[in-house]
């Protein structure tokens, strides 16, 4: 997958930072300063201080002489580096991989992140408004390298995105200093009148390298894409994996099976460690022949039972095949959810819908026989006795609405309603007989009508009358007649159900 | 004397049960179903938990009847928030009907599959589970060995088994503690009131473990069963085909 990154530019990171902290500050020149030297030197001078001459790297006591009321603060010297963390920290909201760019920016890599907001133009504008709404002053920048988007975000002047494949033409109006090359470098390049990337890119390599070194050459790949450039997450994406190499390759089901257990054994002593379980995890093994097996359980909810857990690998284990021996086993927990350590108990005593014996069985079910076979219901607002449950999603969820009572609803429901034929003496009245499967039913008992009108902003259709009808053998049972009695039409009469 | 010997009578049939390998485990309490006269007939005068119930039936209606009785059990069964699972494979039952007879829908648990020889293997699993409430298994031929898998794994886990059979093409002899049948009657309301009354059945004990068999007329009103001691005549339903 092609990457994708953003590169933020703070241009007064320390003292926005202390403005955000002091708000009165924000009229007033002030600095940061460092002994440096036996003198105090000047690390970081605020926006109005700049305005005035005050600029980073003059000593205190020139700038003093310059503006007498300057206030001064003392810096310290991983000040900066540590607001960084506290951003990247933040933007991990954005994207799972960011970094930290010392003295004065952030990388984040938000290849696949974008879409989420919306493409790449909301993401840029969100990532901004989000910091700048902080107190930030920023710049911001996205493109194919990490080089061209730390550029464009410090010199770039037409647009904050650089579509892909774009690399080269943007970065040719651009200043040397655009390429994070060192301070002589850039100094040489100017002497030389290169005062933009474009009049040097094109020039043989080797004349290049003996000039200026191999380290122009490599930023200008960098930035162009044809050198890899990693990134160093400054929170790094924790990985639950376990290997096991095998001396002499495995051809057999009780050798797959130890190396399962073992496996097992020292993730689940990791997750318990860390206090979380896994919802799914693979299996693979790579054969001698180059070719790799792969088994997948999931869970409904974390766990790290090495019980529990080989049971649900266990009847995959047969249709994992060795042919001439397996090498290498992997076994990765590619989705892990926090569990917090729950009270032992002495006694299993009853066991309610959320008892982790109960997920267990429901776990070996759904890896055998599939999720779709496990339901549980629960009430949803509707009469419509078809749309009256609907489907819980989760075994914790609950019921918003209680169920009803005050209506009779039958044992068993008739998959789809079924025709009868039936004879009803007045309109409105429940009918005398019906025949049901070539069976003749006498009406000796019944209650009713209650009306279901269908939701007409769901679906189009005649209401339902429905009588709950008792015959003369005791047979419970639920009819309906579809729509309004009419003299001119047969009516329509189906039955629905049977009661207890 | 007399009030000894049946002291010593009924401790002489408690000690006989023993022997009979019927054992009640150490502070477990004895669940009331309130099944009224029936619980005379069962052993100890309790409900065997932790056995194999079968129940019979050819008609929907039967069914119907059956479904309705059994979850009058599971009423009693599924106190303190226990869940319960229901196995099956062509599935008519109507979860909202379950809260008429006390029990909380969202506490059961609906598996739907494929075939029977799935439903078995699901069904032993969760008859392996402890502390469930109850297992159901809509299931309509089972052979005997099957069956005394399942009767061992209640032993074990101490959960209790319900078998519904539907139209069961052989009526063999299955490790179960008890087989029912459960046959709906035509209601009555008092004063000859109008209307449809609470659900009656002709409930038919035809085999009982270390128990005595009978049947009797029951009512399912106030949340509870309710014995009607009024005779009502028998009803005809077509008996069940014997194969062989």
């Amino acid at each position: 997958m092609p990457k994708r990154f953003i590169a933020i530019w703070f241009r007064h990171l320390v003292t926005d930072w202390l403005i955000i902290k002091k708000p009165a500050l924000q009229t007033i020149p002030f600095v940061f300063a460092a002994p440096d030297h036996g003198r105090m030197r000047i690390t970081a001078a605020s926006t109005i201080a700049q305005k005035q001459g005050i600029y980073t790297g003059m000593m205190l006591a020139d700038a003093r002489a310059l503006l007498p009321g300057l206030e001064v603060f003392d810096d310290k010297p991983a000040r900066a580096e540590q607001l960084l963390k506290g951003i990247a920290a933040f933007c991990i909201r954005y994207t799972p991989i960011a970094a930290i760019d010392p003295p004065d920016g952030i990388i984040l890599d938000i290849s696949g992140c974008a879409h989420l907001w919306g493409g790449e133009r909301p993401y840029l504008a969100e990532v901004i408004t989000r910091l700048k709404s902080k107190g930030y002053t920023l710049r911001a920048a996205i493109g194919d390298t990490i080089g061209i988007a730390w550029a464009i975000a410090r010199f770039g002047k037409e647009t904050a995105i650089i579509e892909r494949g774009n690399n080269a033409h943007a970065l040719l109006a651009l200043p040397p200093a655009a390429l994070r090359l060192p301070m002589q470098t850039i100094e040489r390049l100017q002497k030389l009148g290169f005062y933009q990337i474009g009049r040097f890119i094109n020039m043989p390599r080797s004349a290049l390298r003996r000039r200026f070194g191999d380290e122009l050459l490599c930023r200008m790949d960098q930035a162009l894409g044809s050198k890899e450039e990693a990134l160093q997450p400054f929170q790094a994406v924790v990985i639950y994996q376990e290997r096991l190499p095998c001396m002499e390759p495995i051809v057999t089901a009780t050798g797959i099976t130890i190396a399962l257990q073992r496996l097992l054994g020292s993730i689940c002593q990791r997750l318990q460690q860390e206090e979380k379980g896994m919802r799914t995890a693979s299996f693979t093994g790579y054969r001698t022949d180059g070719k790799i097996i792969q088994v997948a359980i999931g869970t409904n909810r974390p766990s790290h039972n090495t019980r529990h857990l080989f049971k649900l690998f266990e009847p995959r284990i047969d249709s994992i095949e060795p042919a001439m021996g397996i090498e290498l086993f992997i076994l990765d927990a590619t989705k892990v959810e926090v569990l917090p350590a729950g009270q032992q108990k002495i006694w299993v005593g009853s066991c309610g819908i959320e008892d982790q014996g109960l997920a267990e069985l429901l776990d070996r079910i759904a890896n055998r026989m599939g999720a779709a076979s496990i339901h549980r219901y629960i009430p949803d607002e509707h009469y419509w006795p078809e749309r009256s449950i609907k489907e819980a999603t989760t075994l914790q969820e609950k019921a918003n609405t209680p169920w009803q009572t005050d209506r009779r609803r039958p044992t068993q429901v008739l998959p789809k309603p079924e025709p009868i034929e039936v004879t009803a003496p007045v309109p409105d009245y429940p009918p005398m007989l019906f025949r049901y499967k070539n069976k003749l039913h006498k009406i000796k008992k019944a209650d009713g009508p209650e009306r279901i009108e269908r939701e007409w902003w769901l679906e189009e259709g005649a209401h339902r009358d429905y009588y709950y009808v008792e015959d003369e053998e005791g047979g419970r049972y639920w009819l309906f007649r579809l729509g309004h009695y009419t003299a001119a039409k047969t009516q329509q009469w189906f039955i629905h159900g049977f009661f207890a | 004397m007399t009030v000894e010997k049946k002291e010593i009578l009924q401790q002489l049939q408690k000690d006989l049960l023993v022997l009979q390998g019927f054992k009640t485990p150490l502070g477990e309490v004895a669940v009331d179903l309130k099944l009224g006269p029936v619980t005379d007939s069962f052993p100890n005068k309790t409900f065997p938990v932790a056995a194999m119930h079968e129940f019979l039936s050819t008609e929907p209606e039967q069914a119907s009847a059956t479904s309705g009785f059994i979850t009058g059990l599971l009423n009693g069964l599924m106190q303190q928030g226990k869940a319960c699972v229901w196995i099956s494979t062509k599935r008519t039952l109507f979860p909202p009907a379950l809260k008429f007879f006390g029990v909380e829908p969202d506490q059961i648990i609906f598996i739907d599959l494929q075939n029977e020889k799935d439903l078995l293997w699901t069904m032993e699993e969760a008859l392996k589970c402890e502390g469930l409430a109850a297992v159901v298994g809509e299931i309509n031929n089972i052979s005997f060995t099957a069956s005394r898998r399942l009767q061992l794994a209640v032993e074990q886990s101490r959960v209790t088994g319900f078998l519904l059979r539907h139209n069961a093409r052989q009526l063999t002899t299955i490790a179960c503690v008890a087989r029912w049948k459960i046959n709906p009657l035509p209601t009555e309301l008092t004063d000859s009131m109008p209307g449809v009354g609470f659900p009656r059945w002709h409930v038919e004990l035809l085999k009982i473990r270390n128990g005595q068999p009978g049947h009797w007329q029951m009512e399912w009103s106030g949340g509870s069963f309710q014995p009607v001691y009024k005779i009502i005549p028998a009803i005809k339903i077509k008996s069940i085909r014997k194969a062989g």
